[in-house]
């Protein structure tokens, strides 16, 4: 006999019929889970596709560049002239054109002499050759977005007055709105015939010849690609940490599924045990198991997208706002999200929602069909079933320790992170059901004996929910840790880097020497620092190196990081230099080393005197004295300076130089408001983070709040003899929020080092492989106990509804235990 | 994405077209012409005209290889080569549309080390050409460029990360055709290219070279060469040799290796300014040692005869890692000889 398919379902989903309550927190919580993964991955994929998309606009060209002094163009003849004389220039000219009602940015180049890694992404490594960009009708490579506003296909040439465009060729990661084609092509359509917007300047200074101003009488300013660079890496490095925060939250979302089904499970073990004596075959059964769950995986798996789309939405313009202070570029406020987007998550929420099903799953496929539908029979299990954990969790701690002593590696990194996380989560009831152990030895009352033993008793239940409110804490702490140090260690770099009040930069040498004079008579004025930029190719990579002057206010404010002594003395004499910690690490260089600084006339030896951090610079960098750089590089002018003046005098100070030397906004910086701007930019992401936080920790208490409810229904066979001994209702609804509480603490107790480890894996491991510098760790206690506080609300919260049910359930009910054959 | 990386390989694939895909022959010399002016026997060259460059045929070469010592006797070796290679056979060079493709190689040889650089550039900007009179060739600082309105005295130099060349030469002899007047026959299917030399320069300058520079002094050898296509579809690469047996006799042979079958020899024999075609199979060019180099074997020492004119030399290199690691990567150096004369050359390989 078998039991048809339709009355086989409409058993086993009536106990969700009977429990909606059960139901709505299995959906919320898968719901949640996926909701926090599937939001932080499209903030992620948003905010980097506008790094890039603002990165490769003309402004990230990330090559020095030879700007005309005076004026938008220079003749082409130039770059021909630079060439003779052995300097590595490549011509670019830029303009807007319209080109059916749409504006594009045309930037025009020479593929044949642009230096490498200038970070345009000009072709599809599996493209054909460059040289299509200007042999036959060439090519105008655009964005997907911007083929779609054109309304055009590949291929098309939309005609302008000047004459047709190069085919159009998709380019995916172009920014929006620009075009990128060959010089010749660029300089027709623009009507800029034999001039050219910009030089590009390459690192190779070996075939140098002749010095700047006398292979061409153009006057040139150079321009260095933006500083901005830093704090791209420094969001760059906070959205990894994003990443990883998502996967946590994940996780955490998971362990609350396990805890959620496994309950539903055990509750059905009736229905499931009657359902296999009616003959429904074992396989069936399972499979019918599998499905129903497959199918609440999809509706919260759809719920979550929707939710973390919101999430994403909310949040984005916060992310927007970020970017656009960032790079001034303009970024899209609204979400673009594609179908894998979707598939993903949905898969991602199937497969989660299995992988912490499949025990309960395999104890349905083991269970004897005429075992009693007992707890005992299920707590047999579940002792086995510890003893399992806990090797594993061994194991696998083991395994995080093996990891950070010889593993190598950003994977190595994350390996290490979910080793550590995953065998905490399983040591946790093994730890737990020690220290209720010894908790029962201090007992001398029987009704403390109870206490503890039934806590003992109540642990397997209720482990899958302590171990994701350990997780969710021990994040929280971690990345709490992570984004504290973040800040404090990046505003107070903020402070050192943008210490002197006012900044500017002359058109050249001899307008900054006539600003320096007049500075210096000026009476609010304290020092003045010049500062000059090149770029070299160090050990095979573009580098820079800064000319500094030796002033007092640097040397008290350097962000040393490791120093020899009198660094500034061995500096200004000439004999030492200073690397960033970058350069440091990238190159193995430690204090005392000696390195070679290839400048324009020659190379010139160092000792290494000073390690400093440069946070976020993926390049490298390093400080020589500022007589050193004009030694090595006498034709690049130094016209930035810094100036240490009265704060109160300041805003009056730049309001006259500005008057004074008609000095763009660009070359006149007041640093304060530089500073507060850059804060202000850096908060908004803090906050970004902190609502996630908030979230996880939310999502933990949902998990205990529902084990509780479900529990408490279970718990009804021990409580009633209790009650029947003389305990009353009120007494015993105390003692169960007191128990609670105790868990509570105590998994808080565990997940402060769990998370702490969690935070040093974070920044000492994965963001050093991930970037090449290593965020210094602070600790915030104050953090600590309010978290503290927090996870015990969280457990008293979750534990209020069922304890309130307990202080008033209907005596008869509690009767009816004695009565049930339960 | 290394965008010159890509550049560079991708130009010198358009320069010297795709690489040996198999029956492509070396740097893809050997692949069609249609639309470029062809190779014919009974060209009459004039000069200065012929020093400047021929945009209707799509490859040439200026080609300058000096065997140089210094006041100690230590011997050095340079190379200095421009190409161009017209991309499309409509003959533009104006401006930025230019068709035309320029590339650099320059190299400086000592017994110890083999320093080398390359460039490019496209034509019609001024960034690298080449004209007749008064003559210059150039890529960016790197040139030969007559000093005044005659040929003769030219400056030649260039300099890369590692050396520095900077050379006066000096000749007064006219330029030698190569070949059947000019005509060389690479391939018995008819591939030809236009041919002629300088043999005879005096060199004089300096030479910088790991981290010295030495006053020089030796003799400079100019090859010009124009075609459409060189090489035939089989043919793999080339061996070269220009050999200086006296003060008045100079020696250009080469053998062009063939994927299968028998590979193809010629060579000149050049007297006091007057360059004869050696007959067919008077000539004589055998590996004697191989040696590694760039993980490759190449025969670095060879046996060189021409019996018909009493020549039968051990030809050995100065440098034998003389591995020009270029977009397309050959051997290219300075040699020596022993045996019926003694004396210096140069000698290239390529398709190894």
């Amino acid at each position: 006999m078998s039991v048809r398919s339709r009355p086989l379902f409409a058993a086993l989903l009536s106990h969700w019929r009977r429990r909606p309550g059960q139901l709505a927190t299995l959906l919320i919580g898968l719901a949640l889970a996926t909701a926090l993964w599937s939001g932080v991955q499209a903030l992620n994929a948003q905010a980097r596709s506008s790094y890039d998309d603002a990165a490769t606009a003309l402004a990230g060209v990330q090559a020095p560049m030879l700007l005309p002094e005076e004026g938008a163009t220079m003749p082409e003849r130039v770059f021909v002239e630079l060439r003779r004389a052995g300097w590595p220039v490549s011509p670019l000219v830029e303009g807007s054109l319209e080109v059916d009602g749409v504006t594009l940015r045309v930037l025009g180049i020479d593929p044949v002499s642009l230096p490498s890694g200038v970070g345009l992404p000009l072709f599809n490594p599996d493209d054909a050759s460059p040289a299509a960009l200007f042999l036959g009708d060439g090519l105008t490579l655009v964005s997907t977005d911007t083929l779609a506003e054109l309304g055009a296909a590949e291929g098309d040439a939309p005609v302008v007055p000047a004459g047709a465009l190069p085919p159009l060729t998709l380019q995916d990661d172009l920014a929006p709105a620009l075009a990128v084609m060959d010089i010749g092509a660029a300089q027709r359509l623009l009507g800029r015939s034999g001039e050219i917007s910009a030089l590009a300047l390459g690192s190779d200074r070996s075939r140098i010849i002749a010095p700047m101003d006398a292979a061409t009488d153009q006057m040139l300013t150079r321009s260095l690609p933006r500083e901005d660079g830093d704090l791209a890496g420094l969001a760059d490095s906070l959205h990894l940490c994003l990443t990883a925060f998502g996967f946590l939250s994940f996780t955490v979302g998971l362990f609350i599924v396990h805890s959620a089904v496994g309950l539903a499970f055990e509750q059905r073990r009736p229905v499931l045990r009657t359902l296999r004596a009616l003959g429904v075959p074992r396989r069936r059964l399972a499979a019918a198991l599998v499905l129903e769950l497959a199918g609440f995986a999809v509706v919260a798996g759809l719920a979550g997208m929707a939710l973390g789309y919101v999430f994403a939405a909310l949040l984005l313009p916060d992310v927007a706002a970020s970017l656009r202070g960032l790079y001034g570029a303009d970024v899209p406020g609204e979400l673009r999200l594609d179908w894998t987007w979707w598939l993903a998550g949905l898969a991602i929420s199937l497969v989660g929602t299995l992988v912490a099903s499949a025990s309960s799953l395999a104890k349905v496929w083991r269970m004897p069909i005429l075992a009693p539908a007992l707890p005992e029979a299920w707590h047999g299990e579940e002792r086995r079933w510890l003893r399992w954990q806990s090797v594993a969790a061994v194991t696998l701690l083991a395994l995080a320790a093996l990891l950070g002593l010889l593993g190598s590696g950003l994977y190595a990194g994350f390996a290490m992170m979910g080793a550590l996380l995953i065998g905490a989560a399983l040591l946790l009831p093994a730890v737990l059901a020690v220290a209720l152990t010894l908790g029962a030895r201090t007992a001398e009352r029987p009704e403390a004996t109870w206490f503890w033993a039934d806590g003992r008793q109540q642990l397997s239940g209720l482990s899958f929910a302590l171990m994701a409110l350990l997780l969710a804490l021990s994040v929280n702490v971690g990345v709490g840790a992570m984004v504290g140090s973040f800040r404090t260690t990046f505003l107070s770099w903020l402070d050192q880097r943008l210490a002197p009040e006012i900044f500017w930069n002359a058109p050249d040498e001899a307008r900054a020497g006539e600003i320096r004079d007049w500075l210096t008579a000026q009476p609010g004025v304290r020092e003045i620092l010049s500062r000059g930029d090149a770029e070299v190719r160090f050990a095979d990579a573009p580098t820079s190196v800064v000319g500094v002057s030796d002033a007092a206010s640097l040397r008290a404010s350097f962000p040393f990081l490791a120093a020899e002594a009198d660094p500034w003395d061995r500096l200004s004499a000439g004999t030492a230099a200073f690397i960033s910690e970058q350069l440091a690490r990238r190159e193995g260089l430690e204090l005392g080393a000696a390195i070679e600084v290839p400048g324009d006339t020659g190379l010139a030896s160092y000792t290494v005197a000073g390690i400093f951090a440069d946070y976020g610079n993926p390049r490298g960098q390093i400080r020589i004295g500022l007589a050193e750089f004009r030694t090595l590089f006498p034709d690049v002018p130094v016209t930035a300076h810094s100036v240490r003046a009265d704060p109160a005098q300041t805003a009056a100070l730049v309001a006259e130089m500005r008057d004074r030397f008609a000095l763009p906004a660009g070359r006149l910086i007041d640093q304060e408001r530089l500073k507060a701007f850059s804060r202000a930019i850096f908060e908004r992401t803090f906050v970004v983070t902190g609502a996630l936080n908030t979230l996880t920790l939310a999502v933990a208490g949902v998990a205990l709040l529902t084990s509780l409810l479900t529990l408490a229904e279970t718990r009804l066979p021990q409580l009633a003899p209790l009650w029947a001994l003389g305990l009353r209702r009120g007494r015993l609804a105390r003692l169960e929020l007191l128990r609670m509480v105790a868990l509570a603490a105590i998994t808080a107790v565990v997940a402060l080092p769990l998370g702490l480890a969690l935070a040093w894996v974070l920044v000492a491991i994965i963001n050093v492989e991930a970037f090449g510098w290593r965020l210094p760790l602070y600790h915030f206690p104050r953090d600590w106990v309010v978290l503290y506080a927090l996870a015990l609300l969280t457990a008293l919260a979750a534990t209020a509804l069922p304890a309130w049910r307990l202080a008033h359930m209907a005596p008869a009910r509690l009767l009816k235990v004695f009565a049930d054959e339960r | 994405m290394n965008v010159r990386r890509i550049l560079g390989g991708a130009v010198a694939a358009a320069l010297l077209l795709a690489p040996p895909a198999a029956a492509q022959g070396f740097a893809g010399l050997g692949t069609t012409v249609e639309g470029y002016a062809e190779v014919v026997p009974g060209r009459t060259f004039s000069f200065p005209e012929d020093h400047g460059p021929h945009p209707e045929f799509r490859i040439e070469w200026w080609y300058v290889t000096a065997t140089l010592a210094d006041a100690d006797g230590r011997s050095f070796g340079l190379q200095w080569t421009l190409f161009r290679q017209a991309m499309t056979p409509d003959g533009r060079d104006e401006g930025w549309a230019s068709n035309q493709i320029w590339m650099g190689h320059a190299a400086a040889t000592s017994a110890e080390s083999h320093a080398h650089a390359e460039l490019f550039a496209r034509g019609g900007t001024g960034q690298a050409g080449a004209v007749a009179a008064p003559f210059s060739a150039w890529i960016d600082g790197w040139e030969m460029t007559s000093e005044e309105e005659a040929f003769s005295p030219l400056r030649l130099r260039a300099q890369g990360a590692d050396f520095a060349y900077d050379l006066r030469l000096v000749t007064d002899v006219l330029p030698v055709l190569q070949g059947d007047r000019g005509f060389s026959l690479k391939s018995d299917q008819g591939q030809a290219s236009y041919y002629f030399s300088q043999p005879a320069f005096t060199a004089e300058g300096t030479l910088t070279i790991d981290g010295a520079t030495h006053q020089v002094t030796g003799q400079a050898w100019m090859d010009r060469e124009f075609s459409s296509q060189p090489l035939a579809d089989d043919q793999d690469g080339w061996d070269w040799f220009a050999l200086r047996l006296s003060d008045d006799v100079d020696l250009m042979l080469y053998r062009l290796r063939h994927a299968e079958g028998d590979n193809y020899f010629s060579g000149n024999w050049i007297e006091n300014g007057v360059s004869t075609l050696l007959p067919r199979g008077a000539v004589r060019l055998e590996p004697e040692r191989w040696t590694e180099v760039a993980g490759r074997e190449v025969p670095t020492h060879w046996r060189v005869s021409v019996p018909d004119r009493d020549v039968a030399l051990s030809v050995t290199p100065l440098n034998a890692q003389s591995w020009m690691d270029t977009s397309f990567p050959y051997w290219e150096g300075p040699v020596r000889f022993e045996g019926s004369h003694s004396g210096v050359g140069f000698l290239e390989m390529t398709g190894y």
